[in-house]
């Protein structure tokens, strides 16, 4: 994100090609979390399906009103001590002019506030996907509220607000790296180990439901990615958005390679969760590093994380977290990918001249990114599992066993997503009672 | 009279329906089924973690014969099923002590 940077000496104008350009990203980036949610809910055995929808779009209520209401001045207000931000005339977004244009660019206030928020939304439920099927649908809530205030807009601000540690330090992400992947990645890994595993982890089969949504969520996280990171610029003004696009697709189609490639060999197929899931990580690791590296920089971004992050997931496995959709494997690993690899391969002639180490840079911004990455993972890791701590010892994170054997949709949301006929659920739905008329059709009787 | 079990492969339904109306067979019972045999079922790969499925799809083809019947009747339905490939399924017979046509109640041979 390229916040602070100020782009030209002479007072900006509103452009009206900028500014609808970014109401079009935001609305790209708000894409991504139902299409978070479609890839999450493919992944979940039928009886998880709604619950794994709905913890993504949950986040679209409660981060926007959290954001409307304090968020966007924590993240973007007047520095403290390069923590925090604040700035009361943003709470409520009471005090903000239409035309009042964000800080020495050519969008105004609001624009660059709704493009930030669908990161705040989009990041939370990234975590989701770790806690499959074992959740308390109100907990999860809580979570959110709570993480997003003391985790998500804080972090937000390191990285990208004007005064922030990393930003003053120089680390580069571009997109958010660090603060959306890392961050996310990082505090699912908190929260599961606090909540542990689902019943029959490692010995029951849980295959993915349906791998055709997990195809249609990972298509739309694609497309709407666009958003995310050619947007991140915050206008088109010199050409770097467009190579943030073509960054962008370039790794995502060099990790659906690597990661296919992994597999065939490891495991002699080539899968279709394989491509889905490599497409993301080369769509993760492309975040941070997009504005700084060349198109061949990026095919190999994209190519390291595709194959490194296939051979992540495995590590649940080995080391007995359960990382139900590999959040971990995927979010983490593929961050940390890109975010480092920033400091041997950032070419000097995109988003700013820090040249890598592969460039003659040297290996200064290497450590820079090595700060940025680290000082998030574990910032994130610890308040993320304390906050489930917290939530667990007082109203519970976990459903009942009973309820988590037959299935969290039934218990946290009464409903089922599909009525399979002729199956149980169809035997369970013809069974079931006809609902009670409303009082006023009876006739007599009354 | 005999009962005569086929479990074959799905996609043999329609040859082996076939031959046995040139046969003269009048009816069947045909039921979903699955299950392995020597071969067992296949892997599915998820992102690295390896499942084994081990029971496949098959269908359960029942007719009742007479007696005399039986034998040329199993040898008709295994050349109808048969596709000489790995999992083709098992056909066999045993001894039935009643049959009723529950409409009219006749027994024995006239009920089939």
């Amino acid at each position: 994100m390229a916040a602070a940077i100020t782009l030209a000496a002479e007072t900006p104008t509103l452009s009206a090609a900028n500014t609808g350009f970014m109401l079009i990203c935001s609305a790209l980036v708000m894409l991504m979390t139902p299409g978070l949610a479609f890839f999450y809910g493919g992944m979940v055995r039928v009886k998880s399906t709604l619950n794994m929808l709905m913890m993504s779009f949950i986040s679209l209520g409660i981060v926007t009103v959290l954001w409307v209401l304090y968020g966007f001045s924590m993240a973007f207000g007047t520095d403290s001590g390069g923590v925090i931000g604040w700035n009361s005339d943003w709470i409520g977004l009471t005090g903000i002019g239409l035309t009042e244009l964000w800080d020495g660019y050519t969008i105004p206030v609001l624009v660059f506030l709704v493009f930030q928020l669908m990161f705040a939304v989009l990041t939370p439920a990234l975590i989701s996907g770790a806690l499959a099927d074992r959740v308390k649908f109100t907990a999860w809530a809580l979570f959110i509220t709570l993480w997003a205030t003391l985790v998500y807009f804080p972090v937000a601000h390191w990285v990208w607000g004007a005064g922030g540690w990393a930003f003053e330090l120089g680390v580069i992400d571009f997109a958010g790296g660090t603060a959306v992947h890392i961050n996310a990645g990082a505090a699912a890994l908190g929260v599961i180990l606090v909540i542990g595993k689902r019943i029959g982890f490692k010995k029951d089969p849980m295959r993915p439901h349906s791998l055709p949504l997990v195809m249609l969520g990972a298509a739309l996280l694609w497309f709407g990615w666009f958003g995310f990171n050619a947007g991140s610029w915050l206008g088109n003004d010199d050409g770097v958005g467009a190579l943030m696009f073509v960054n962008t697709q370039v790794a995502t189609a060099a990790a659906v390679l690597g990661w296919l490639a992994y597999e065939k060999i490891r495991h002699g197929a080539f899968t279709t969760l394989g491509a889905a899931s490599g497409a993301v990580s080369g769509l993760v690791a492309i975040t941070p590093a997009g504005g700084a590296v060349s198109p061949l920089g990026a095919i190999a971004v994209g190519a390291v994380a595709g194959v490194l992050c296939a051979m992540a997931v495995g590590l649940k496995y080995r080391f007995g977290y359960d990382d139900s959709l590999d959040v971990v494997g995927v979010h983490l690993v593929g961050g940390v990918i890109g975010s480092l690899l920033v400091g041997l391969l950032a070419s000097g002639k995109g988003q700013s001249d820090v040249q890598g180490l592969f460039y003659g840079g040297g290996l200064d911004q290497f450590w820079k990114q090595c700060a940025g990455v680290f000082g998030v993972l574990a910032y994130s890791l610890v308040v993320s599992a304390v906050l489930a701590l917290l939530l667990d010892r007082t109203i519970g994170m976990r459903v009942s066993e009973d309820d988590e054997v037959a299935g969290i949709d039934r218990a946290e949301h009464a409903e089922t997503a599909y009525d399979f006929s002729g199956a149980g659920g169809g035997a369970a739905r013809n069974a079931a009672q006809a609902p009670l008329a409303p009082a006023e059709n009876k006739k007599v009787d009354a | 009279m005999k009962l005569i079990t086929a479990v074959v492969k799905p996609h043999r339904l329609d040859e082996i329906k076939e031959a046995l109306q040139t046969f003269g067979v009048h009816g069947l019972t045909v039921t979903e089924a699955s299950g392995y045999g020597r071969q067992r079922g296949h892997t599915e790969v998820y992102r690295g973690a390896e499942y084994t499925v081990d029971l496949v799809p098959k269908i359960r083809i029942e007719v009742l014969v007479e007696d005399e019947d039986a034998e040329q009747l199993i040898d008709v339905i295994v050349k109808a099923a048969r596709t000489g490939k790995i999992g083709d399924g098992k056909v066999w017979s045993v001894p039935v002590g009643t049959a009723v046509r529950v409409r009219t109640g006749e027994r024995g041979p006239d009920a089939l």
